[in-house]
């Protein structure tokens, strides 16, 4: 089934291949990915939908939250979250169909972002399922080029971040403060 | 100022500032600045005669000692040629640092002479690599390699260091502080959790100890020993928990699997309480998962959190250092003991009775004949010289089995085999190493015939260092583990499984300037033997053994661990 997960990782290299690459040695497939800078330059946002089994979803946020680069995998499958997508598409409308083609689009809260003699470009956002309807009513009017971003998601809980304090090299292993836990940390 | 110096130096600082006092590898074009710096400075450079040896030596030394193991190589073919030593690391949880030379940075990317995407080709076979951009990130890079290496669950390191940073001036300051945001070791493991955990223990009727090289990681052998006193539980250790607990320990019961004991496998399939402790679960100790200690609840100790679970679902996860964890269970199991040990006594006793029969119905075969040695025989006597002391490692194949059943360790990092990976030519570099680490100590590299052609070029290494390693390659003239399948499995259609060549162990050993011999006869090879261990350098015995042998208890692939078969069909010997 599709797993939401949601990752916070550091803007470095290497570090977003770490992260497919848990994914794709297990076979799993990646329906979409997206990843952008978060307010700390030095940290990525990603969201992953990604093709896993029900009894290894938490096996995949563990091993994820392994990773030396990621301070936080969490999965949102089942949680509380807000799940978005954005799509942009070109639509050929001759000009008998424009005018359904923009009240089609308002109706789904998309908005024509480019108009031209051949047709117009729409921008529309909503959740995955509700694009999906948007595109068919779309297609009804033609052929039409998708360009979709994949999810977005965002948590509605706010998440307790541990992070690893500085090591002195000196002494040996930190003290770690104690946590029940069944194996996901941080997730 | 003085501190200028180039990134080769400054690597060499950083090393010497984690303690390592010699290293394994390889040169190559890229890395010449490197060894130049080498040149003259006290930490010692064993060359190996190729880098996939460099790695296993590196892992031979870390699993002798538990510190950090340290290899080098080229760019291109020279990192190429470390993977399957730094897979083997990975699987068997060993820390190693790999460092290796890659093009000049503004070559990169170009498909240069010797230029290979390490960073790209190690990213899965290590915990975590690095490539080095700027000389001054260098040290900062080294000393997080050596902590993840190292901490939590060991593994390899990898850092790939262009050739313009080795040249490259940089002021040298000494690291104190390393961050690591999102590397989280948990270490002690939860009281709370810990304390449900000695309860049911108490409780349990037939509890028993699974433990595994965890508790070699953790040097956890001090509190196994106590714990398996105290709570009256018998214990069994995987092929990478051998020495966890002391081969002669009355609680230690033998190593389980596909060719563990029958009383392990036994024991394991009819416990109430299982005890993992820094293991995995392995398919070689399970068998058929659903059919793996049936009955039992499991509690589950390791320092990974994402091996809690992943197999066997655990009724009691406890995320921590084997050894942390041991030392507070064994406070609570103390404190329990006065109001709970007369209860669970009469359980106790029946389960003991129990696991004796199961140890005397059928102790490991050791078969005898005066006309050909048997390879336990091989291992007997190796054991008797031993006395539980020597360094023992192995290749991978049916000698390695025998040695795992009949060779005793009565401490852990005596025995050393390439457990999760398997990999073949890891027996011969990895006592290297691990001589090189305990120069005290009388070191058996024991291997097959198969996998010590696979390693013959290091015999050069051991000759140029004089390490007074004793080679014993168990000669059944075959590829005698797959062979053994294809008996079993394959109606014995033998197929590219005969090594009908093998080179004269006198002559061999002769050529790189020290002794060799071959034994065939039984009644000589107490003696080959006793000679070989006399020898002050290194000495190379060939025992030639019944080439048709087979390992026995053997649990088939996909089968539950208590359907055993326990020896050969009569009819079946050939
Ligand atoms: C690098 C590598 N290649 C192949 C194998 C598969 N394999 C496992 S055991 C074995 C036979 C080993 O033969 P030998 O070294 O003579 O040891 P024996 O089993 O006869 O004791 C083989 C080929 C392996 N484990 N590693
Ligand atoms: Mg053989």
């Amino acid at each position: 089934m599709l797993q939401v997960i949601s990752v916070l990782l550091e803007n470095k290299p290497g570090a977003l291949m770490r992260v497919t690459g848990l994914l794709t040695a297990r076979g799993y497939n990646i329906e979409s990915l997206t990843v952008a800078r978060t307010l700390d330059p030095d940290l990525s946002r990603m969201s992953i939908v990604v093709d896993v089994e029900e009894r290894l979803r938490s096996q995949v946020i563990k091993q994820m939250n392994k990773l030396v680069n990621v301070l936080q995998a969490t999965d949102l499958t089942d949680c509380p979250a807000v799940c978005r997508e954005m799509t942009l598409l070109r639509v050929r409308a001759p000009l008998e169909k424009r005018a359904t083609i923009i009240k089609e689009a308002e109706i789904f809260g998309a908005r024509v972002v480019d108009s031209s003699v051949d047709g117009f470009v729409i921008e529309a956002t909503g959740d995955s399922e509700k694009l999906d309807e948007f595109l068919d009513v779309m297609q009804s009017y033609g052929d039409i080029d998708v360009t979709r971003s994949g999810a977005i998601a965002v948590s509605l809980e706010l998440r307790k971040l541990r992070l690893q304090p500085p090591i002195h090299l000196a002494a040996s292993l930190a003290e770690t403060e104690e946590e029940e836990t069944n194996g996901v940390l941080n997730g | 100022m003085s501190n200028l110096m180039n990134g080769a130096r400054i690597l060499l600082e950083c090393l010497a500032r984690e303690g390592v006092d010699c290293f394994f590898g390889y040169p190559g074009g890229v890395t010449l600045p490197f060894y130049d710096a080498l040149y003259d400075h006290s930490i010692k450079h064993v060359l190996v005669r190729h880098e996939e040896n460099a790695c296993f030596a590196a892992s031979g030394y870390a699993r002798a000692t538990g510190k950090v193991g340290v290899c080098c190589a080229t760019s291109g073919p020279g990192a190429t040629n470390l993977v399957t030593g730094l897979v083997d690391s990975l699987m068997d949880s060993i820390p190693v640092v790999a460092i290796t030379g890659q093009v000049t940075s503004k070559l990169i990317g170009s498909d240069a002479f010797q230029e290979a995407d390490t960073f790209g080709i190690t990213r899965s076979c290590t915990k975590h690599n690095y490539m080095v951009k700027t000389v001054a990130e260098l040290p900062q890079i080294i000393h997080e390699a050596f902590y993840l290496a190292a901490s939590g669950r060991p593994g390899p390191v990898l850092v790939d260091i262009p050739k313009d940073i080795f040249q490259a001036q940089g002021h040298y300051t000494p690291v104190d502080q390393i961050h690591l945001r999102g590397y989280r070791v948990t270490t002690d493991g939860h009281t709370g959790q810990i304390r449900r955990a000695a309860q049911m223990i108490w409780e349990a009727e037939r509890p028993i100890v699974y433990a595994g090289g965890g508790i070699i990681a953790a040097n956890a052998e001090a509190e196994l020993k106590d714990f398996v006193e105290r709570a009256d539980v018998p214990a069994v250790c995987t092929l990478m928990g051998l020495g966890g607990l002391g081969s002669g320990h009355p609680n230690f019961i033998s190593m389980p699997g596909m060719h563990g004991s029958y009383a392990a496998n036994m024991a394991l399939s009819g416990c109430d309480l299982l005890i993992a402790l820094g293991v995995r679960f392995d398919d070689r100790v399970t068998g058929r998962l659903a059919a793996f200690a049936p009955h039992a609840r499991v509690i589950h100790v390791d320092i990974d959190p994402a091996e809690i679970s992943k197999n066997r679902q655990a009724d009691i996860p406890i995320v921590g250092d084997a050894k942390r964890v041991l030392q507070k269970l064994n406070r609570v199991v103390a404190e329990l003991e006065p109001q709970m040990r007369a209860k669970s006594a009469p359980g106790r006793r029946a389960w003991w009775k129990q696991i004796r029969e199961w140890k005397d119905q059928h102790p490991y075969d050791s078969p005898r004949s005066d006309s050909e040695i048997k390879p336990q025989h091989l291992m007997a006597e190796i054991d008797r010289l031993s006395g539980g002391e020597a360094i023992v490692a192995t290749d991978v194949g049916q000698h390695q089995m025998w040695a795992a059943q009949l060779v005793r360790f009565n401490h852990p990092r005596l025995w050393i085999n390439s457990g999760g990976l398997g990999a073949m030519g890891f027996g011969l570099p990895a006592a290297i190493g691990a001589q090189f680490a305990r120069p005290d100590k009388l070191v058996f590299a024991i291997v097959g015939d198969g996998g010590f052609q696979m390693s013959i070029p290091e015999l050069g290494t051991i000759a140029s260092n004089g390490l007074p390693i004793k080679i014993v390659v168990m000669n059944n003239g075959y590829l005698g583990m797959v062979r053994q399948w294809q008996e079993l499995f394959y109606n014995n259609r033998l197929s590219s499984v005969q090594l009908d060549c093998f080179p004269d162990a006198e002559k061999l050993a002769g050529a790189y300037g020290f002794r060799g011999s071959t034994v065939e006869n039984p009644r000589e090879l107490a003696g080959a033997l006793e000679a070989m261990v006399r020898e002050p350098g290194p000495y190379l015995l060939n025992v030639r053994v019944t080439p048709f042998e087979n390992v026995y208890p053997m649990v088939p692939a996909g089968g539950a661990i208590n359907e055993m078969v326990l020896s050969a069909p009569v009819a079946a010997a050939q």
